[in-house]
């Protein structure tokens, strides 16, 4: 008879925490000893020293690890801008835009206005016009979503797409020299524009991120707004049924969430790079939806995931210098633990059990 | 079990039981489908016959019990399985790909040998619709279909796939008299060409209409089955919903009765345009039970969510007498409030609605957080006030004897009788002018269900107007003072509960337009 063994996936009835981390220490130990069985295979190095070598590209120096640190602290702070998006499950992609833009916005008072006004005036403006810059960025998808329910995903898709050409844009009318393609450092000598360095000129971004941290965290788990988000993206009839206006909060939190990007942009070009370039970026407005949603929207674990993903690719430089191997292969390795702390979470929500098909005789 | 069936039988269950948690959904369960016939699966809601009909197609796997197919004994694990043994399904929400069209959704998901041959597929297709009599246009995209033409596309989907065995979950519900007389001719022709055939319904006189045979379910139970030539509408009715039951659900005389809402002309209509609520007029007395009766979908959604400012409003007026306003204030219109704007301007609703966790609760928050569902703008500021929602989640979770390890886990993951006591309990902590609840104690146990019943007396001993959704018939006529019968968004009757018999408002319930052909 056919006794073949069929499985049955259902959802766990609860699972204490302990259980919960267990197995996820267990996926990231997993994902460690694949990620050295892929080392071994395809480099024959030995996958502990490729491990201390990537640890040592992030924090082998203290330069390395302020930079480090400045790095974890703007990908911790766009993904602390798409946050409340993402719990209110408004699926902002757009945030790369929104980072742009504000950039954009920086970089125009910057240029333009340092003639006119006096040093503190530009920063000041700086500040309006990136968080302006940004809000708008978000506000557009979100209104069209609150009113004609359009696809925000696609929606905030194409606003980095604007704002990259309009970057792209601005970069030749501002360029320096004629015909360079780019605009160089701004202001380098009156500097300008600059934001002002507290202790060494990494410490004012991460300040900034680490008060945003704090900031968000209280707005989202103890401010009225915050409530408002997470009953809105739990479902919008329930929040209509409490009486939240689902259009105004959608709205509300888009605009927050692109003025944070925005501020993201001011310190990028502002305070680091003092310079614009279409890829200022770098990707970040989309490797922040990966860490928000890895952290759970808690903005406190998210300092833990973006400061995982920020090692991996510091190092990642390194052994590539180091080994000689190419770039890609940090990539490789990150790939393979997300996979599992991903994956990791499937086994907690879910169990497997295998039952026998019941093909007995009559 | 009747080994020398003379006729062999199509679909065979026997000894079958399914348990959703503590509810028992179906019980001990045997059930025969024979070769060639028209069966009518009767029942009321929740008596069981989606979930039965279910483990036929795949979707929920018996706890207990064996399925025969053709006398064969079967598993069914998964729809595929259905498919594979010939059992088609045609579910009452349509499983269709909107902007593919009518043959693409036909043959979509199915493995033929080589590369998909559509010019083959459209011809057997084709030959399908002629024998059975469909009339489909093949090429139009199911976005641009009317409900009936969907329908159809799902049947000839599920005949393309080669079942021999239909099952059709309601599939009248949605279609006009006409559509309906030609569904029926459709599936005689699939009777005469030799398929079997279940028709999943509660509307009378369509299951003497086209049935050979009618089996009924009540509360989960197989109560038995007869050949349609035999039976009567009133003998159907007589053993869907059985005899009178005594519940003994203590309804102490109401006092103090006085109007506190009154709804009159009340007329909605849906996104779609269709009218869902057709002239309601009635009164919702402080210190009384009011019972709304009806078959599912008769509008009770429409009702309950116009009142709280949830559902658009067409036409008439609903107004509330504030019963601590003075004797000569005018009432307040509801009309045209939501429902911010009804609790700023003081009138205390509660409302359980039927959606549970999609819409009466926050699935993924605790008690405490659902708690503030109620009270969120009462915070000092911008902040929430956590201290008084912790409070009341923590009353509630004692005197309600909510199972829960703490007042911050998910109400999602509790049981379904625990959510319901998590949700009845925020409402009547507001201390409510009006309840109203839609289907309190669907899905719950004995025990629980008496612990509503008794929350929900004693409101209106309180003096607060309860308005009560309920399905079944016995609870409704030992519970309410009063019964307002809704049939087709119409109000069909409003009779008393203490006189009022099962057959009065059983017969209120069944009135459906287009039933009086056959009367």
């Amino acid at each position: 008879m056919n006794n073949k063994l069929k499985f049955h996936i259902s959802k766990r009835a609860a699972l204490p925490w302990y259980k919960a981390w267990a197995i996820r220490g267990a996926a990231i130990l997993a994902a460690l000893v694949v990620c050295a069985v892929v080392t071994t295979l395809m480099t024959g190095e030995n996958p502990i020293s490729i491990y201390a070598t990537i640890f040592y590209g992030a924090f082998g120096t203290a330069r390395r690890s302020w930079v480090t640190v400045q790095e974890l602290a703007v990908l911790l702070g766009i993904s602390l801008a798409v946050t409340p998006a993402f719990k209110m499950r408004f699926w902002n992609i757009g945030a790369e835009g929104q980072v742009l833009i504000g950039g954009l916005a920086t970089t125009a008072c910057m240029i333009c206005l340092a003639d006119t006004l006096p040093n503190s005036m530009v920063i000041v403006c700086m500040v309006i016009a990136a968080i302006l810059a940004g809000a708008v960025w978000g506000f557009l998808p979100a209104f069209f979503k609150a009113r004609w329910n359009t696809n925000e995903t696609l929606f905030t898709l194409m606003m980095n797409y604007i704002a990259t050409q309009l970057a792209a844009y601005f970069i030749i009318v501002w360029e320096v020299p004629k015909g360079a393609g780019k605009i160089g450092i701004i202001n380098q000598s009156t500097e300008i524009g600059w934001l002002p360095q507290i202790g060494n000129q990494y410490l004012l971004s991460i300040l900034v991120v680490a008060i945003l941290t704090g900031v968000m965290y209280v707005y989202l788990n103890n401010s009225k707004h915050g409530y408002e988000i997470a009953v809105v993206g739990e479902s919008q009839r329930t929040a209509s049924y409490a009486g939240i206006k689902v259009e105004r909060v959608i709205i509300r939190t888009m605009v927050l969430s692109g003025a944070i990007c925005g501020l993201m942009g001011l310190l990028l070009v502002g305070g680091i790079h003092h310079t614009l370039t279409t890829t200022v970026v770098d990707g970040r407005g989309f490797t922040a939806v990966m860490v928000s949603w890895l952290a759970k929207f808690n903005p406190i674990a998210m300092i833990f995931t973006s400061l995982l993903l920020v090692v991996l690719s510091r190092g990642a430089g390194e052994i590539s210098s180091a080994f000689g191997l190419n770039h890609s292969f940090a990539d490789i390795l990150t790939g393979i633990i997300l996979f599992f702390i991903i994956g990791s979470e499937f086994f907690i929500t879910y169990q497997i059990s295998v039952r026998k098909s019941a093909g007995k005789e009559a | 079990m009747n080994a020398l069936e003379p006729v062999k039988t199509a679909i065979r269950m026997e000894h079958i039981t399914k348990r959703f948690g503590s509810v028992v959904a179906n019980h001990d369960i045997n059930f025969v489908l024979k070769k060639g016939e028209i069966l009518s699966l009767l029942g009321e809601n929740g008596s069981g016959k989606t979930t039965l009909m279910n483990m036929l197609s795949g979707i929920y796997y018996a706890d207990e019990g064996q399925i025969y197919v053709n006398d064969q004994p079967v598993a069914i694990t998964s729809p595929k399985d259905a498919y594979d043994l010939g059992i088609g399904m045609i579910h009452q929400h349509f499983k269709l790909v909107d902007v593919f069209t009518a043959v693409e959704n036909i043959v979509l998901g199915l493995k033929d040998e080589g590369r998909l041959d559509l010019k083959k597929a459209r011809q057997r297709i084709v030959e399908i619709c002629e024998r059975y009599g469909f009339e489909i246009d093949l090429d139009r995209k199911i976005y641009e279909m009317s409900v009936s033409q969907k329908q159809t596309v799902e049947i000839v989907k599920v005949l393309y796939r080669g079942a021999e065995i239909l099952i059709l979950d309601e599939p009248t519900a949605v279609l006009t008299p006409q559509e309906t007389d030609k569904l029926f001719a459709v599936m005689r022709n699939m009777k005469a060409d030799g398929k079997s055939l279940i028709i999943i319904t509660h509307k009378l006189h369509e299951v003497l209409e086209v049935s050979d045979r009618v089996a009924v379910l009540r509360k989960g139970e197989y109560i038995g089955d007869v050949q349609t030539k035999d039976a009567s509408q009133q003998s159907l009715t007589d053993m869907m919903v059985g005899h009178a039951v005594a519940l003994n659900i203590a309804r102490p005389t109401p006092v103090n009765v006085a109007p506190r809402l009154v709804v009159e002309h009340l007329t909605v209509y849906d996104d779609l345009g269709v009218k869902r609520l057709n002239d309601v007029s009635f009164t919702a007395n402080a210190g009384e039970i009011l019972g709304i009766a009806g078959i599912a979908g008769s509008g009770q959604r429409e009702l309950l969510e116009a009142i709280s400012g949830l559902y658009p409003i067409s036409e008439g007026s609903i107004r509330f007498h504030d019963p601590k306003a003075s004797e000569n204030a005018p009432p307040k219109e509801l009309v045209g409030m939501d429902p911010m704007a009804i609790r700023k301007c003081g009138v205390s609703m509660a409302f359980v609605p039927e959606d549970r966790l999609g819409m009466g609760l926050v699935g993924s928050m605790g008690m405490t957080g659902n708690m503030m569902l109620r009270s969120w703008r009462k915070g000092k500021g911008a902040f929430l006030n956590r201290k008084a929602p912790e409070e009341l989640a923590n009353r509630i979770w004692k005197e309600l004897d909510v199972v829960t390890p703490s007042t911050s886990f998910p109400v999602r993951r509790m049981s379904g009788g625990n959510v319901q006591k998590v949700l009845v309990g925020r409402e009547i902590a507001q201390d409510p002018a009006v309840l109203m609840t839609a289907y309190a104690v669907r899905g719950l146990d004995i025990n629980t269900s008496y612990t509503i019943y008794n929350l929900l007396t004693e409101e209106k001993m309180k003096g607060v107007a309860v308005v009560y959704v309920g399905e079944d018939l016995d609870v409704l006529l030992e519970l309410c003072d009063r019964i307002l019968v809704l049939c087709g968004g119409q109000v069909s009757g409003i009779v008393d509960g203490r006189t009022a018999d099962k057959r009065q408002v059983g017969a209120l319930m069944t009135r459906v337009e287009g039933d009086s052909r056959h009367e």
